[in-house]
């Protein structure tokens, strides 16, 4: 996994008020769902599957939190895409 | 029904806010299944077990997602949550692991799910932000909605937190008060907790009607029991038969028409018979509060307590933040006084980002004005946005905690730096402003003569001063009892800060809880006491009160009770005075 390109990876910072919480960590779940092989979540060095609303939450990102989406497979770039978009909206709040 | 749940149950507590509710009870912070078989499965039947699990899981997912299809558009936020709870069902950390644990362990499924859960409960309390540190609650709902089908039992419909219900907990820590969708909540029943418990503060704030240190109501309790809570005598009475819930009835209807009567001569300004007029005043929590204040007819805010700007958050509010609230406050109360108490944090009230440390009491830790002074920055913010504030109406500042002359005189230095960088940044803001402090240490009391040269009022704090001086935890069930305001000690150093305040010319005032209450009126108004703040929605009940009181006979009366020895002496001192203007108050007879 350390030789993929950058585009695999984005990083993002988590900008309404509740941070990653539930709700949106739920969001982000449906999305990754979705996808062809795993997603992950990195804050820090802590690297979570975004599949799991528990293992998201784990990461208690509050707002402000800079945290990385990850994918493994070019073909779930979309899904990259949705779910940085998401992040950056606030996840609609 | 087994006759157990018939059985009418009548339990003795704490009355902490008055009012009669009848309801089902819901119980929060606690397993709902709480006896949990433990087995071991042969190998022939792990694939059994697992299959039951998954099965439980399905009945849950199609019991939630009706939940959710039944929920009307308008709770969409609430909606939310539970697609979140469908999504935690299937979670590999919970679901996954659970069949994990019943292969490897050779478990039974209800087991290998308490096991999991609790492993994740622990994962989450040991998170540091309150928000986070709560979801665990997420986790032990859906957990418990497998359990239940796992076991057999009836399915709690989480609609039912939309319907009124009342609130039944072993404690409930501010921070998990302040979460609560409160408006939704009939009545609050608690295991600790006493009068002057932060629950039994928002409770009254609230107007919910309270029965707190009842020890086992949660043992006691069910959900969906049917119960009633008698806020005002402090009973709950669990499955009421038909003719406890006709009295309770009637009783409740009395208490409104009481309510609604004295409330239509709330605006009236509250006179003694001998003409001497008396400012009754709201204490506020919340910003939105402010509006109760003035339905009920207050003279001003004469305790705005800031505490909750900087609760539930990750960082400390901004000057700008904070100057928006305040001065929301002091326009809607305009030309009414507020008086904004400054930054009280740390005691009861703990703030994740703000460095929390183990304190073995916080109540006698760093708090209030110690832990300003000790964040000359953080106090400062508040500081210029009360000075800016004040610009909109009548300001009033309050510092918390003071303990002898070199804290207030700090106080009102970094006030001073405040109000020059303002001035220097050449920022709007209100250059004269009443300063005065919290009498609420018992040092204050003694030093009071100093003190009074420094300020320009000094405002009584009870719920502090009573439990300082009779060292009495007002949270701990155990010796709650002994939380006694008209204890003789208490009366004397109130009349003793009275007494230095007015040979001073300083106004004295009085915001704790002891004002709020009828009984203590005569007392209160015999002292001098200028000004009294309490709890909005108690206002036209003193108000009222103060109408049918004389202050000449009160004061030839104080000097009566100050004589006294004990409680009981002074107790029966102001019912045999005071009886019948004080029954005439109780609306339960």
């Amino acid at each position: 996994m350390d030789s993929l390109p950058d585009n695999y990876a984005k990083e993002v910072k988590i900008i309404n008020d509740l941070g990653l919480h539930a709700r949106s960590a739920a969001q982000i779940a449906g999305i990754a769902q979705q996808a062809e092989s795993k997603v992950w979540l990195i804050k820090d060095d802590e690297e979570v599957d975004a599949q799991s609303v528990i293992d998201m939450l784990t990461l208690a990102c509050a707002k402000g939190a800079h945290i990385t989406v990850k994918i493994e497979s070019p073909s779930d770039l979309p899904i990259l895409n949705d779910i940085v978009a998401l992040v950056e909206d606030g996840f609609g709040e | 029904m087994t006759e157990r749940e018939h059985r009418e149950i009548v339990l003795k507590g704490i009355g902490a806010a008055p009012g009669i509710c009848i309801g089902k009870a819901y119980l929060v912070g606690k397993e709902g299944v709480n006896v949990i078989k433990r087995y071991h499965i042969g190998d022939a039947n792990i694939d059994r077990e697992v299959c039951r699990f998954k099965a439980a899981v399905e009945s849950a997912n199609a019991e939630l997602r009706a939940i959710i299809e039944e929920t009307p558009e308008e709770i969409r936020r609430h909606a939310g949550i539970l697609e979140a709870h469908v999504l935690l069902l299937k979670d590999k950390m919970l679901f996954g692991k659970t069949i994990d644990t019943i292969q490897a362990q050779r478990i039974n499924a209800e087991w290998a799910l308490k096991k999991v859960v609790g492993e994740l409960k622990a994962i989450f309390q040991n998170m540091t932000d309150p928000y986070f540190k709560e979801r665990a609650s997420d986790i032990v709902h859906v957990s418990d909605r497998i359990m239940r089908n796992l076991v057999g039992g009836e399915p709690v419909n989480i609609k039912s937190i939309d319907k009124r219900v009342i609130l039944v907990a072993t404690d409930l820590s501010p921070a998990e008060t302040s979460q609560i969708q409160l408006e939704r909540i009939k009545g609050l029943v608690t295991d600790g907790g006493g009068i002057a418990s932060h629950t039994g503060i928002i409770a009254r704030t609230l107007e919910i009607p309270a029965v707190l240190g009842l020890h086992n109501a949660t043992a006691l309790i069910r959900s969906d029991d049917f119960i009633v809570v008698d806020g005002t005598t402090g009973t709950l009475i669990v499955n009421p038969d038909e003719n406890t819930l006709i009295e309770y009835e009637e009783r409740s209807l009395r208490y409104e028409r009481h309510r609604a009567s004295i409330s239509r001569a709330s605006r009236l300004p509250a006179q003694t018979t001998d003409g001497i007029s008396i400012q009754v005043m709201g204490n506020i929590e919340l910003p939105e509060e402010v509006v109760a204040v003035r339905d009920y007819g207050g003279n001003g805010i004469g305790l705005y307590r800031t505490e909750f700007q900087y609760m539930n958050r990750t960082e400390f509010p901004t000057e700008d933040e904070l100057f928006d609230r305040y001065k929301e406050v002091v326009e809607v109360m305009a030309p009414h006084p507020v008086t904004i108490r400054t930054l009280d944090i740390n005691g009861d009230k703990v703030i994740s980002y703000a460095g929390h440390f183990q304190e073995a009491n916080p109540a006698l830790g760093l708090r209030a004005i110690r832990y300003c002074l000790k964040k000359p920055r953080i106090f400062m913010t508040q500081l210029r946005a009360i000075l800016r504030a004040a610009r909109y109406g009548h300001v009033r500042i309050m510092f918390p905690m003071i303990s002898g002359s070199h804290e207030i005189q700090e106080a009102k230095r970094i006030l001073l730096e405040a109000a020059q960088s303002l001035e220097r940044e050449g920022v709007d803001y209100k250059r004269e402003i009443e300063v005065g402090m919290m009498v609420e240490v018992p040092s204050a009391v003694v030093m009071a003569d100093v003190l009074a040269d420094e300020v320009d009022f000094f405002s009584i704090g009870t719920n502090d001063l009573v439990q300082y001086v009779l060292a009495i935890d007002r949270g701990n069930r155990h010796v709650s009892h002994l939380y006694q305001p008209l204890h003789p000690a208490v009366l004397r150093m109130i009349w003793r800060v009275a007494e230095v305040g007015h040979q001073k010319g300083i106004k004295v005032f009085m915001c704790g809880q002891m004002a709020g209450d009828p009984f203590h009126l005569p007392i209160l108004l015999g002292m001098g006491i200028d000004e009294l703040s309490l709890n909005p929605q108690s206002i036209p009940m003193v108000k009222n009160t103060v109408r049918s009181l004389n202050l000449w006979d009160a004061k030839c009366f104080v000097k009566e009770v100050l004589k006294q020895t004990s409680v009981r002496e002074i107790e029966s001192l102001l019912k045999t005075t005071y009886g019948d203007v004080i029954s005439g108050m109780i609306y339960t007879h």
